[in-house]
């Protein structure tokens, strides 16, 4: 039955968000979209390890800015085209979350141990990718070419000279589907035998290998999951800024961003991140329109807010909004879902 | 009720012009932006004024804000009937993405033209989302070479990029040294390298210097920011060249000068290009020691336009010091201001020809008059000043001389 | 000598020892930073990411007293620090422990609440305008010989040595220190045997920032002061404190003369900006081989 409903939901949710341009023109809303979508994809590539795994890291940075990476440089220095480029951002991540799991996990390392570990190796990775400059072109960056030919936009992966429909929304559609896929592989998880194996590691890793799993095995699999899903909002980024550099790559601020919005949104859920990342942005928003407005150029206010805020949602919804809202369902269910 | 009924000729109007707009060369569409007569003309200015490089944000702000007042206080754009300029501001936060938000949203408020965004990876991603929907954008300090390579036809840059503040400093530093004597031999290079404004300034240097006589023994590159700066003057007083040549941005300028003064490494002249500190008046109010003597080659106005001395008393007068972003944004907005002038409109296409063959002369810096190659104003030019006392003068070129340099420094 | 492609330079003697005694210095003040962090850690068990927030706060303090005061930023610590224990001891009790419900999860992102706050709080009352302080003995000091290490310098050096020296006198010789590491040791324990966990916590993050203020005025004749200086220290300090064994002060202040000089001798050697990868090599190899520290206690791995 709770099934049902949530099956529904998705679906509405789905539709809604599929005929957005039905009823958004506004390319400043579908700019705020796609950015809260995106950190919405960051964020269940984080929950995957951390809500679900109980494995928090500060550095899931380094997943999206190596898939950032890759996926630009194969594109400027071997002129493979974009779409060939994304499975090997994928694969090539991939295989960094397993050497960063590998090591972390075989060593034992939990908690704020693991979250440092995840922090040093994004640090590394910011200062590699900062000096091996034959490789990464260092601090400059990686610039792609702007494709001008409209008719190329879909091959090139690039929609700011496309015919005006693409141009509006083409990297909106980019992130959404990239979204559903990493909902989907979430929700796929949640169900399945490795998801209840992962939980189970989170509530108890001595009792779960006791009962005869291994948590080394079941964190590699998490680990490698949320570093796919973090290289797709690599991909994103690349496509449509066109542009990575160390900073934005390997930076603290995706790191943030990314564990932001599921523990707001709610942890170990599907939708939490894209709860959480829709409050974040959306206080943001109003932050900056209310305050940051009526104060004209004087910066930081709306900051401010925005951190108090945070810190008062923290306070009085210890279980994240997703906790809200379900025992606001249950309230009108009748509490059929427990 | 009448806006929904706006969006839906706007939309129809797309759709029809659909095929033509993207028949017309790269960058000119999307929404028409039509002006009335005498109403305000929406200029957005976005600079990071919250994060890492929130001081120079702030500060270029400043001087694209004076500029549209006074643009306003002196009659608005006259070709339309004394039409009020109108800002719209905008915070990169220091993040590209969130700078290419911010276009996003001046598109939306229907801005004419764009003003920004001083770091030169904030203004690839600005300049970009501009171009999709064809509004103009001048870019105020950005000296990045990549911002104006890009055929981009949306993107103009009225100051000098890196390469030509470069080779102008090369050339400067040449007639300087012959001057004195060709007292030089060797030179050390310290530049930042992370957010690489300066790449490729060593081979720059060793090309040009080395037909001359004078040898590049030692680049030293650093990380911005940085926090200390011992090793590199250690390896300076190891090597001791005759002139170290600095370049990085504001705070590591200050904290690598100090250290040579701290560890009484004192060569024969310091002589930056886009030297962060060394011709900054800020600089020189707190630590006038260590500003002494040091040349630098770099964004800087015409010392004899009452104009810039005008707004240097202005800025002062904001308690904020007069420096390179305030006088850029400041002339961006003017460059743009006049655009639209000539434009005698605010429709963005029209805006981006008069830019392309503009060549306005009334600016407070030394270029010239303006002749627009690729959107790079290819009369720009950097100044070399040095720190003489109390004062900032101009030591070269010549032309623009306000004293003669002191070279190589008095022990 | 050339390796995978980067030259590794031979240099003198003189450099490569001025670089090392510049790697003390500069290790001096990760470790002053690094205390008030690793007290923070080892008791209360967060990750306090408010903390470059509030060494920059501090610094502000130190500025604004030297500049409409005129007190020296170092006769400044008897203003500063017990303002910082109070501050700190209010932001513990009545911000963090109350919306954290005493979930690490939650507690990490309180503290970057309040830095999110603090940090956009000067930008909007101090603006982003880099202040500096300038003493008369800026650039007086002692000759090395093969480098001059002024006041400041010095000052800093000594002040990482006292502070470590008083912070192990207080926790092994008051009753408050003692009750401090029972809670650290033992929540449950010391609870039930009648000590105010709350308001020991509350003591240990006001001593945690007491500790970042006085790092605060013996930072500040040498750094400038901007919204943003607090972040170039915070990563480091993390780094120093797992090197060091959270919540060992003796292991703080070897951990970041350690780290100072290893990133300075790095640098040299590899070049200013690859060098830095030392620091994060040896945060990896700590915690994969050594994650209680070098002077830390042995609890078990993973304590969350």
């Amino acid at each position: 039955m709770s099934d049902r409903v949530r099956m529904t939901g998705w679906a509405l949710l789905l539709l809604i968000f599929a005929a957005v341009p039905a009823f958004i023109s506004s390319a400043r809303w579908i700019d705020f979209l796609e950015l809260t979508l995106f950190v919405a994809v960051l964020g269940q590539g984080w929950n995957i390890l951390g809500g679900y795994g109980g494995q928090y890291s500060f550095g899931n940075a380094v997943f999206f800015g190596t898939g950032a990476y890759i996926q630009a440089l194969l594109q400027y220095k071997l002129g493979i085209g974009p779409w060939a480029a994304m499975w090997f951002a994928v694969a090539g991540t991939v295989v960094v979350g397993a050497f960063i799991g590998y090591l972390s996990f075989r060593y034992g390392l939990r908690g704020s141990y693991f979250a440092l570990i995840t922090l040093a190796f994004s640090e590394a990775f910011l200062v590699l990718s900062r000096s091996l400059k034959s490789l990464t072109e260092g601090g400059r960056g990686v610039q792609l070419p702007l494709n001008q030919d409209p008719a190329q936009a879909l091959a090139a992966f690039q929609f700011n000279f496309s015919d005006p429909f693409l141009r509006s929304y083409g990297f909106y559609y980019t992130i959404l589907i990239i979204l559903i896929v990493a909902c989907a592989l979430t929700w796929w998880m949640e169900r399945s035998r490795f998801g209840a194996q992962l939980v189970a590691v989170r509530e108890n890793e001595e009792a779960a290998e006791a009962l005869g799993i291994s948590a080394f095995r079941v964190k590699m699999g998490a680990i490698c999951l949320a570093a796919a899903i973090s290289a797709m909002a690599g991909i994103y980024y690349v496509q449509k800024f066109l542009y990575i550099e160390p900073g934005i790559a390997y930076g603290t601020g995706k790191s943030v961003e990314a564990l932001f919005a599921p523990i707001i949104g709610g942890l170990g859920t599907v939708a939490g991140p894209l709860l959480g990342s829709f409050f974040i942005h959306g206080i943001g928003e109003i932050a900056k329109e209310t305050l940051g407005r009526a104060m004209g150029d004087r910066p930081g206010i709306d900051l401010i807010l925005f951190g108090s805020i945070l810190i008062l949602v923290l306070a009085f919804l210890p279980r994240g909004l997703a906790g809200l809202l379900e025992s606001v369902c249950k309230r009108i269910g009748g509490g059929r879902d427990a | 009720m009448s806006k929904i009924k706006t969006n839906r000729s706007r939309r129809d109007f797309i759709k029809m012009a659909g095929a033509a707009a993207t028949a017309v060369a790269a960058g000119i569409g999307g929404f028409p932006y039509v002006a009335r007569a005498a109403g305000n003309i929406k200029i957005g200015i976005v600079h990071p004024v919250t994060g890492w490089a929130q001081y120079s944000g702030s500060q270029a702000r400043f001087g694209a804000v004076t500029a549209l007042k006074e643009i306003n206080a002196g009659g608005g754009i006259k070709s339309m009937g004394g039409a009020r300029l109108e800002a719209v501001l905008g915070d990169a936060q220091s993040k590209p993405e969130i700078g290419a938000a911010v276009v996003e949203k001046f598109n939306e408020a229907g801005v004419s033209s764009i003003v920004g965004a001083y770091a030169s990876n904030i203004c690839l991603a600005t300049t970009q989302a501009a171009a999709k929907y064809g509004i103009p954008h001048v870019v105020d300090v950005g000296v990045s070479d990549k911002i104006v390579s890009r055929g981009l036809e949306n993107t103009f840059r009225f100051g000098p990029g890196f390469g030509a503040i470069t080779k102008a400093g090369v050339e400067n530093f040449l007639n300087i040294n012959k001057a004195a004597g060709s007292p030089v031999k060797t030179v050390a290079i310290v530049n930042e390298e992370t957010t690489g404004f300066g790449a490729g300034i060593a081979k720059i240097m060793t090309r040009g210097l080395k037909p001359a006589g004078i040898e590049v023994v030692e680049v030293l590159s650093h990380p911005t920011p940085n926090k200390d700066f011992r090793n590199i003057v250690l390896r300076l007083k190891e090597i001791d060249p005759d002139v170290v040549i600095p370049s990085h941005y504001y705070n590591e300028g200050v904290l690598f000068l100090r250290t040579l003064q701290r560890q009484k490494v004192q060569p024969k002249a310091i002589y930056s290009v886009l030297g962060g500190a060394s011709s900054q008046y800020r600089f020189l109010a707190e630590f006038p020691d260590a500003a002494q003597y040091v040349m630098d080659c770099n964004h800087w106005f015409d010392p004899r336009n009452p104009e810039a001395l005008a707004l240097k008393k202005k800025t002062e007068e904001a308690g904020l010091y007069f420096n390179y972003e305030v006088f850029l944004a400041y002339t961006a907005m003017m460059f743009t201001a006049d655009a639209i002038e000539r434009a005698a409109s605010a429709d963005r296409g029209k805006i981006i020809e008069a830019m392309a063959a503009s060549n306005w002369a009334g600016s407070i810096m030394p270029y010239g008059p303006t002749r627009m190659v690729n959107g790079q104003n290819t009369g720009a030019r950097p100044l070399v000043t040095q720190v003489l006392g109390k004062e900032i003068l101009v030591i070269a070129p010549e032309t623009y001389a306000q004293a003669k340099a002191v070279f190589p420094r008095p022990a | 000598m050339e390796l995978f492609g980067l030259s590794i330079p031979l240099y003198g003697w003189q450099t490569v020892l001025g670089s090392a005694i510049s790697g003390v210095f500069l290790g001096s003040i990760y470790a002053l930073v690094a205390l008030g962090l690793t007290l923070i850690y080892g008791v209360l068990h967060i990750i306090n990411f408010a903390h470059g927030a509030l060494l920059m706060l501090a610094m502000y303090g130190v500025y604004f007293l030297w500049r409409y005061f005129g007190i020296d930023p170092y006769l400044a610590m008897l203003v500063i620090v017990p303002a910082g224990f109070f501050f700190g001891y209010g932001l513990q009790r009545y911000v963090i422990g109350w919306a954290s419900h005493g979930k690490d999860e939650i507690i990490l992102l309180v503290t970057l609440g309040i830095a999110i706050v603090i940090e956009n709080g000067a930008l909007f009352f101090f603006t982003a305008t880099e202040r500096s302080v300038r003493v008369p003995y800026d650039l007086d000091g002692i000759d090395l010989g093969v480098t001059y290490a002024v006041y400041p310098e010095l000052a800093a050096l000594a002040g990482s040595l006292l502070i470590t020296g008083g912070l192990w006198l207080f926790m092994t010789r008051t009753d408050t220190g003692k009750a401090i590491r029972a809670v650290a040791r033992e929540r449950q324990g010391a609870r039930l045997v009648g000590i105010n966990v709350d308001h020991i916590f509350a003591v240990t993050f006001g001593i945690g920032v007491a500790c970042v203020a006085a790092a605060a005025s013996l930072l500040v004749p040498t750094y400038p002061v901007h919204p943003q200086i607090g972040s170039l220290f915070v990563l480091i300090a993390f780094t120093v404190v797992v090197l060091g064994g959270m919540g060992s002060f003796v292991g703080a202040l070897i951990g970041g003369l350690l780290i100072g000089v290893t990133e300075q001798l790095g640098r040299l050697y590899l070049g200013e900006s690859l060098g830095l990868i030392t620091v994060s090599l040896i945060f990896i190899l700590v915690l994969l081989f050594r994650p209680n520290g070098l002077f830390g206690q042995k609890t078990g791995q993973g304590s969350s």
